[in-house]
């Protein structure tokens, strides 16, 4: 009966959001879609998207890769009680089906995530995607076993994760020296600012999406099999 | 203008089916699945609105999906440790339970 009430209710809410979205105005009262073509010439990126994300909406990108990392301390602060530690993981060590199909697929995502944060510049692409494709490659390390698990952080995984929240804030406060606004970038400067932070913006969200995989505190790459 | 009134509908199905799921589904796998589709409602509306001026795109919504997308991993990610962290303080018990046909309401 109460599902009854809840389907009733849910049709109704459906029906109201029909109707509101039926019912946009056919002119455009938004003056957005202009200015961000109109300025699109200083703002360092050819692309609208890339330049929405990393130079109109810079701070709503910079809180995102927060939320990245706000996750994954989440995760570690999770994972951290000890009838969970004493779980032996699963998975195999270094196995040899998947192993030769490491040196065929690793460079090959490695390439393409350095191609996407390249092209982000003038087309589709950028840094969350390249970031994505070397999670993808933490996911493919950690399925053959290359990556074991450890019990504990060790720096290289803090300043991998850390590096593109840190830069990008950096890069936000730096910009104040010169100009009263946070990450409002020199005129000149935008396209090598928007480079370096996209760069580490890359490489902390693939370390960051692998660990979230992985959901132990710190990982180790091993080389041959071990028992 | 059609066919991004058609996909603004499809995304607004989708929240409803996934609402609903969510708050008659009792396996939290399930309802995590729930929150994810609720998501790509979500995403499927920002994009019809994006495209509501069929040849000129607007280029602000497809920049808020990709933001959303990388926040529905986090959250996806961060509720799955959680489930799990959730059935190994059951000792597997009592919070993953399978769904109860008709029972459940």
């Amino acid at each position: 009966m109460l599902r009854g009430f809840s389907v009733f209710l849910l049709a109704i809410w459906l029906l109201m959001l029909g109707l509101a979205i039926s019912s946009w105005p056919n002119s455009s009262p938004s003056p957005v879609p202009d200015l961000i073509a109109a300025n699109l010439a200083n703002s360092g990126v050819t692309h609208p998207v890339t330049a929405v994300l990393l130079n109109y909406r810079a701070y709503d990108t910079l809180l995102e890769i927060a939320v990245l990392l706000l996750a994954l301390v989440g995760v570690w602060a999770a994972f951290y009680c000890a009838p969970c530690a004493k779980v032996p993981h699963p998975f195999p060590t270094l196995s040899p089906l998947l192993a030769p199909l490491l040196p065929l697929s690793i460079p090959l995502l490695v390439l393409t995530a350095g191609y996407l944060l390249w092209a982000g510049a003038h087309t589709s692409g950028g840094a969350f995607q390249a970031g994505a494709l070397l999670g993808g490659a933490g996911v493919l390390l950690r399925l053959s076993g290359s990556v074991q698990v450890r019990q504990y952080t060790s720096w290289p995984v803090r300043m991998l994760s850390g590096i593109g929240l840190l830069v990008f804030a950096g890069v936000g406060v730096a910009v104040m020296l010169v100009q009263p606004t946070l990450l409002t970038y020199p005129p000149g400067l935008a396209k090598t600012l928007i480079l370096l932070i996209e760069g580490t913006l890359t490489v902390s969200i693939g370390m960051t999406l692998a660990l979230l995989f992985v959901a132990t505190p710190g990982i180790v790459f091993v080389r041959e099999p071990h028992v | 203008m059609i066919t991004a009134l058609l996909y603004g509908l499809t995304g607004m199905v989708l929240v409803c089916l996934s609402v609903f799921a969510l708050l008659h589904q009792a396996h939290l796998l399930r309802k995590i699945i729930a929150l994810n589709v609720l998501g790509s409602g979500v995403f499927m509306v920002l994009i019809a609105i994006a495209a509501r001026h069929a040849p000129a795109i607007d280029p602000l919504p497809h920049a808020l999906v990709l933001t959303g997308i990388v926040i529905a991993i986090s959250a996806t990610a961060l509720a799955l440790v959680l489930a799990r962290r959730i059935y190994r303080l059951t000792n597997g018990d009592t919070c993953l339970p399978e769904e109860q046909p008709s029972s459940r309401s």
